[in-house]
């Protein structure tokens, strides 16, 4: 039986709460199963093979030890993994999806892939990228922000990028560790360094 | 690759007039900054959301089918050797779009306190009783009409330290996926007249008074069992309408 009525509006957000943990990241610590890791990686998967991390802060620099973070992205060929992208593979394992609760240091990190390019809505290539949702206690809904990639030429013509200002691009963009293929990112929910979310 | 090969190859402008999502349908959430709620003082960003056309990459989202979920993980008092103390209750309803139509295959997560309020987080110690019955966590994927359903035992209400004599009003926390994403909603669905609504600013965090009407769920006198458990109504409504097609006309 399915209402007839037409909603009047979208179910409002509420926050994720401090007490998240063992239902959506219960990494062995209790009695649940995860349903994701901080994984993109399946033993199809073509590309680069990556690690992102970071740290996540609250306004004060205090670091947030509650925090769970979401990526999406495509694949290396720049295809997602979802019907409504004609072009991609059906018969590939990548998910293009993973999910990361921080430590009790705001540590974060996800092993995944670096993701091609894709377009905007004028088919004009973006620069390689991630998005993230970010929840938190104290965050009534979550925010999305995009991870770039420092050693990305394609950044300086990325329409997105585009959008913000020179000044905070550095918020956005991941800096690869010499030799290794890590790249940092710290996640900065207010303040000066403030990262920059999306109104999307 | 040149502007116009990309278009045609990724079919981009196909796939938004397949669903739109509008930025207006978001005043239904809080404002980031509620200072009532003291977390959301230094987790607020300070700065303007920059505003973006929606590309591919917002557009699409995961999917997630039938090997996500167990049998059995909608059912929250069927996890351990016993059944946990409580009041047993049906939650269910149907994940829908903002034009009513159902949202099909949509993972729906769920997490809880007992019976007693607590939670079986570590960081929860307030004095009341674990039930070694009772985890708190489920999920389940909404079918090809979008209904879902869990069984479980209703939640207490619990003491938080917000403000003197701060009590959470009884809430089961929900996570849902849908088509793409920008319609990932966490939320908290609520029981109908809990004399707490005044007094918690997470619930009155959202500013318009129908839109906290849609985060109570309604008593299913219908669907209730009888002699076994009460049931309970909520109707998930995601972002998303359905673009009237033009380009081809």
């Amino acid at each position: 039986m399915q209402d007839s009525v037409k909603p009047n509006g979208i179910t409002p957000s509420q926050t994720v709460g401090p007490f998240f943990k063992y239902g959506l990241t219960p990494n062995g610590e209790y009695a649940w199963n995860d349903a994701f890791t901080n994984s993109t990686l399946t033993p199809d998967v073509s590309g680069d093979r990556i690690r992102i991390e970071g740290r996540v802060f609250d306004g004060d620099g205090v670091v947030v030890p509650d925090c769970m973070l979401e990526i999406w992205q495509a694949d290396a060929q720049g295809r997602f993994a979802d019907p409504q992208d004609k072009r991609a593979l059906p018969n590939a394992s990548f998910r293009g999806f993973a999910r990361c609760g921080t430590d009790k240091d705001g540590n974060y990190s996800f092993e995944t892939i670096k993701p091609g390019v894709v377009p905007d809505p004028d088919g004009k290539p973006q620069a390689p990228h991630i998005l993230v949702a970010v929840f938190a206690r104290g965050m009534l809904r979550h925010l999305y922000t995009r991870i770039y990639f420092g050693d990305e030429a394609a950044n300086a013509t990325d329409p997105v990028l585009a959008l913000v200002p020179a000044d905070r691009r550095a918020t956005l963009t991941a800096v690869r560790e010499a030799g290794k293929p890590v790249y940092r990112l710290d996640l900065r929910l207010q303040g000066a360094d403030e990262t920059v979310f999306f109104d999307v | 690759m040149a502007g116009e090969e990309v278009r045609q190859e990724f079919g981009a402008r196909s796939l938004a007039m397949t669903f739109i999502y509008p930025v207006d349908s978001n005043k239904a959430h809080p404002l980031p900054l509620s200072p009532d709620y003291k977390s959301s003082i230094k987790r607020a960003p300070n700065k303007p959301l920059i505003p973006m056309r929606h590309t591919l990459s917002e557009l699409t989202g995961p999917v997630y089918g039938h090997e996500t979920v167990r049998e059995g993980d909608n059912d929250l008092t069927r996890q351990h050797a016993g059944e946990p103390l409580g009041e047993r209750i049906i939650v269910h309803g149907h994940v829908l779009d903002e034009d009513g139509r159902g949202v099909a295959n949509s993972l729906v997560e769920i997490w809880q306190a007992n019976a007693c309020g607590r939670y079986v987080h570590v960081r929860d110690q307030h004095p009341a009783p674990l039930d070694p019955n009772f985890t708190g966590a489920g999920r389940t994927q909404s079918d090809a009409s979008g209904y879902y359903r869990f069984v479980t035992i209703k939640p207490g209400a619990y003491p938080w330290g917000n403000h003197h004599n701060a009590w959470r009003p009884a809430h089961i926390h929900l996570s849902v996926f849908g088509h793409s994403f920008v319609t990932r909603l966490v939320t908290q669905m609520y029981f109908p007249a809990d004399p707490l609504f005044p007094f918690d600013p997470i619930f009155n965090s959202v500013p318009d008074e129908k839109a906290r009407a849609r985060m109570v769920s309604s008593f299913d006198l219908e669907n209730t069992q009888p002699e076994w458990a009460l049931c309970y109504r909520f109707n998930i409504v995601l972002r998303g309408k359905n673009a009237t097609p033009m380009e081809n006309t």
